[in-house]
């Protein structure tokens, strides 16, 4: 593997780590409101198979989508601004952590309502594909998703027109409190796609190579003309599902073994081992993130409130009562 | 903003001899002519391809502008409105057709928490110029599933615009006007009249696309009404006017925003005013202009503004019931016949 690469993994892992656990203690002190759903133990999944689109591509992702946010090119600042409610936040303050947005990235959301990604990628590949484009999207999703109305629907419309969309499961066991295995008949999630005509495998979302290998193959697949396909990566969730949750459905044993596995520290061994990183590599990288993470809490902390209400409602303000007084 | 009040407007004001057509006509050529002028615009929805549309609105595109401009979809009316949405944020100018509003009920999270809330989340990056276009109203004994109306539902949600043309030239207008607009709009059309006729001229200056239009002008009671209702207001006008009853008829066109100075207008002159609706009177639209024209025009007001409404009950199936549900021409007359008798100058 190559060196660039591999620093590129270790430091967006080690900064989506920093920054979700810099985003936590903010929250504690309130200066984050709302919902905050933290990526903890699922790094690898965005960060292996985000290095694997091009920039050109869509992005579309859940509420749980910091991280991807940053590894598809926002600032950290503008990230954390957003969740401070700032207007230098990538949605102006407007969004909040869950509706992250970079138009200019094509980097679209941040959805709170579990299954709306399905569908607002399909429609983002069925304007490429009328295009003839080579671009694609990349479509995430939780394992919780799978058993929305617009999974089922949208992967048969996906299939039936041959969209270029990548539907990427972040399977982490849970829907909020209840484990797979008790809101899933099928719970592999990857074999769902066979009944619509599409192809799917299974990876270990644990690894970051793994997940970058294949979806650099699902993608070549995609961008080939050859229609969908969706790539369920296993992963796992070391936080409650928000900060609202303790995470009491789970014993501690389970969380133990998974902690076992950390994404991070794999790879870390992995690349030290064959020598694709050294120590030194680390510590620097490790020691950037913390100074970027310290830097986009204190832009956070520093940015101006929002002070314009009705911005953006419509594309020019509406007199609801036709314009005269 | 001065608007004036424009004599093209739908049947009575026109001052030109026009072809007549019918309301699908209209509408398709509408389509036709948004889809030559523009290759982002689309089409989707249920049938709308190789059948023809529903209502026949959809006829001859699929021939002319091939499968990927005129989309038949499966039966899966979130995901497919969720197309839309997501084609509009990429750049198109999708047109999505529900084949009737009732169906609307499952596609409202893509309606209502993304269509109309994007833009605004994203701190005004984001861009939804989608059009989702939708037969409605009570028609012809379809039953009570079949014969909603969701005016209440759709006005009050802020990021839409819901337009409610009744005649040819209107569904021309409002829906061209819609598919150029940058924002989500939805269209209501009315099940019983797409093959009603009126004059129409495709190359008529439009007035705004939420501008309401005097049908009738009189100087004892104002109606306010929109789609089916705006004709059964205009033969109570009529037959009230051999009695010496002059009512001015106005048919509202825009639901959100609504014409508010032209309501103004009227009632300043009539000084009293009667909303007759379709959709049931609780929480309606109906509601939102008596409570508006109390607050603002009390003053010219001789009476409160009444409200004619569909029965709180789901659409009965028998023929008999299910006209007794809504209003009908005689109940006009009678409200107004009421009203006159308040008349004291
Ligand atoms: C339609 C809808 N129903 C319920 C919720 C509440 N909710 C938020 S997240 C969630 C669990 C989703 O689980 P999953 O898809 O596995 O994603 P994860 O949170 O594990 O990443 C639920 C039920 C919601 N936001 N939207
Ligand atoms: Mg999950």
């Amino acid at each position: 593997m190559q060196r660039k690469l591999a620093r590129q993994f270790f430091y967006d892992m080690t900064l989506a780590r920093q920054f979700e656990q810099a985003a936590a203690e903010q929250y504690m002190q309130g200066n984050i409101g709302g919902f905050l759903h933290l990526y903890p133990g699922e790094e690898a999944v965005a960060v292996g198979s985000l290095h694997a689109a091009e920039p050109g591509d869509y992005v579309v992702s859940t509420y749980r989508e910091h991280v991807h946010a940053m590894v598809w090119g926002v600032s950290p600042s503008a990230v954390m601004a957003e969740l401070f409610g700032r207007a230098t936040g990538c949605s102006g303050g407007y969004g909040g952590s869950m509706h992250l947005y970079d138009v200019s990235r094509r980097f679209l959301g941040g959805y709170a309502i579990v299954g709306e990604t399905f569908a607002i990628a399909a429609g983002v590949g069925y304007w490429l594909r009328l295009n003839d484009s080579t671009q694609i999207v990349l479509c995430y999703f939780g394992d919780g998703a799978a058993n929305q109305g617009t999974f089922h629907e949208t992967l048969n419309m996906a299939a039936l027109w041959k969209l270029p969309v990548l539907f990427i499961c972040e399977n982490n066991h849970y829907q909020i409190g209840t484990e797979i295995h008790r809101h899933s008949a099928v719970p592999d999630i990857y074999r769902h796609a066979s009944a619509y005509g599409i192809d799917g495998r299974h990876v270990d979302g644990m690894d970051v190579v793994a997940v970058h290998e294949a979806t650099r193959a699902a993608v070549q697949h995609v961008r080939s003309g050859n229609g969908p396909y969706l790539i369920e990566c296993e992963t796992y969730r070391y936080r409650g599902h928000s900060m609202a949750d303790p995470g009491a459905y789970r014993s501690a044993l389970e969380l133990a073994e998974l902690r076992a596995r950390d994404p991070l520290e794999i790879f870390r061994e992995r690349a030290l081992g064959q020598g694709w990183l050294n120590e030194t590599d680390c510590q620097e990288a490790e020691k950037t993130v913390a100074e970027v993470v310290a830097e986009a809490v204190r832009f956070a902390a520093e940015s101006p409130q929002p002070t314009d209400l009705g911005k953006g409602v419509y594309s020019e303000p509406l007199d609801l009562y036709g314009g005269r007084p | 903003m001065t608007r004036q009040r424009n004599d093209n407007v739908g049947i009575i004001g026109t001052a030109r001899p026009a072809p007549e057509l019918e309301v699908w006509q209209a509408l398709n050529i509408a389509l036709d002519r948004a889809m030559e002028r523009d290759s982002s615009v689309f089409i989707l929805g249920e049938d709308v391809g190789l059948f023809g549309g529903s209502y026949r609105v959809t006829q001859g595109l699929y021939a002319k502008y091939g499968e990927w401009r005129v989309r038949d979809t499966p039966i899966s009316e979130n995901s497919f409105v969720g197309i839309g949405v997501g084609a509009a944020l990429a750049g198109g100018r999708p047109v999505v057709e529900i084949m009737t509003i009732n169906f609307a009920l499952l596609a409202l999270d893509s309606i209502i928490n993304m269509a109309a809330k994007l833009r605004y989340m994203s701190g005004g990056q984001l861009q939804v110029p989608l059009v989702i276009r939708m037969p409605g109203g009570v028609a012809k004994q379809l039953g009570a599933q079949h014969s909603q109306r969701l005016e209440h539902t759709l006005v009050n949600v802020p990021g839409l615009r819901v337009v409610v043309p009744a005649t040819p030239q209107d569904s021309y207008w409002q829906l061209s006007q819609a598919i150029v607009a940058d924002d989500p709009i939805i269209v209501l059309e009315h099940e019983l009249l797409y093959f009603t006729k009126g004059p129409f001229d495709p190359d008529a200056p439009p007035p705004a696309m939420h501008a309401a239009a005097v049908r009738r002008e009189g100087r004892d009671v104002t109606l306010v009404a929109w789609h089916r209702m705006v004709s059964l207001a205009m033969e109570a006008a009529a037959q009230l006017s051999t009695r010496g009853i002059e009512v001015e008829v106005i048919d509202l066109r825009s639901l959100r925003p609504i014409d508010l100075p032209l309501l103004r207008e009227s009632v300043s002159k009539t000084r009293h005013a009667i909303v007759v609706e379709e959709d049931c009177r609780f929480g309606g639209v109906g509601a939102e202009i008596a409570a508006t024209l109390g607050e603002v025009a009390h003053p010219d007001l001789a009476s409160p503004v009444r409200r004619l409404a569909a029965s709180d009950v789901p659409t009965p199936y028998n023929a008999e019931l299910e006209r007794a549900s809504i209003p009908g021409t005689k109940n006009i007359i009678q409200a107004v016949e009421e009203l006159a008798g308040l008349h004291t100058d």
